[in-house]
């Protein structure tokens, strides 16, 4: 499953790197502390955080994320974005919560396997 | 010491104290350079988590450093060496949990209490020696063979 598809599926709205939606989801990890997501989380994971501070696309970029998402319509800082598209992640956001939009990706991955 | 026709790789990078838009840059350079020499997925990914968490704490508490990396054929050794307040109580430090990052640091999602406890995880070697008001020094290895 491409992000795209999440994209379309859960209406999110991208922030950055559209031209990256093609890049696949394996799965996906869902936190706010960098330190667990840094030693949790693997590559072409999709990202659910509510931090919008441009240091989570130094981790997304580490960890190889297919992308981010942030939930609770948090919206990303602008040097957020423009560090965001420098480096190619995508960043969505989500009205839904991270408990919600955990629940509905979980299931879309699932359905997939 | 390392014999010097050994050493495959030998980089050092200054980080800045307090900038946090520059943080983690170190890390990425230092893992493009690892998976430029095609080590294993599973190396790189415990160098890169063992080098960020020594980039922020560089970051959040001193007021500069220098991270290391050498490569020689059987190991990464990755140095951190700052100037800064140092560590009074290492084994409390340690600890899950503990922090004593400010408000400002953990809204960023920083402060977890948990840098010091997955360097120790994710590396084979770990060696911590810090001197009050005047700085910290990490030294850590993964085995490649
Ligand atoms: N380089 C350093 N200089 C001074 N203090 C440090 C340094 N690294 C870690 N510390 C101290 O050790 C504590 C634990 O560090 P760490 O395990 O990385 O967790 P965190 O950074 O999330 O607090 C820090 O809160 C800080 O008090
Ligand atoms: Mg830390």
């Amino acid at each position: 499953m491409d992000i795209a598809a999440i994209v379309k599926q859960l209406n999110l709205e991208t922030r950055s790197a559209k031209d990256r939606l093609k890049n696949m989801v394996t799965g996906g990890y869902t936190g706010d502390l960098l330190s667990d997501v840094m030693a949790n989380s693997k590559a072409g994971d999709i990202w659910i955080t509510r931090q919008i501070h441009q240091n989570i696309v130094a981790v997304a970029t580490l960890k190889e994320h297919a992308g981010i998402i942030l939930v609770n319509s948090c919206e990303p800082a602008s040097d957020t974005l423009d560090r965001a598209n420098q480096e190619n992640v995508p960043i969505m956001v989500s009205k839904l919560s991270a408990f919600e939009l955990t629940g509905k990706i979980y299931s879309m991955l699932a359905e997939k396997k | 010491m390392v014999s010097v026709e050994k050493i495959l790789e030998k980089h050092d990078f200054d980080i800045e104290g307090g900038n946090f838009n520059k943080a983690g840059t170190v890390s990425t350079r230092i893992k493009s350079i690892l998976k430029h020499r095609q080590l294993p997925d599973e190396i790189v990914r415990r160098s890169a988590i063992v080098c960020y968490e020594a980039e922020i704490n560089i970051v959040s508490y001193a007021k500069k450093g220098v991270i290391s990396l050498t490569v020689i054929p059987d190991k990464i050794i990755i140095e951190a060496n700052d100037e800064g307040p140092g560590i009074p109580n290492i084994e409390l430090a340690m600890q899950q949990g503990y922090s004593t990052a400010n408000q400002q640091i953990r809204e960023m999602g920083f402060g977890a209490g948990m840098g010091l406890y997955n360097i120790k995880t994710y590396s084979d070697v770990f060696d911590i020696t810090s001197e009050v008001n005047k700085g910290t020094f990490l030294k850590m290895a993964i085995n490649l063979i």
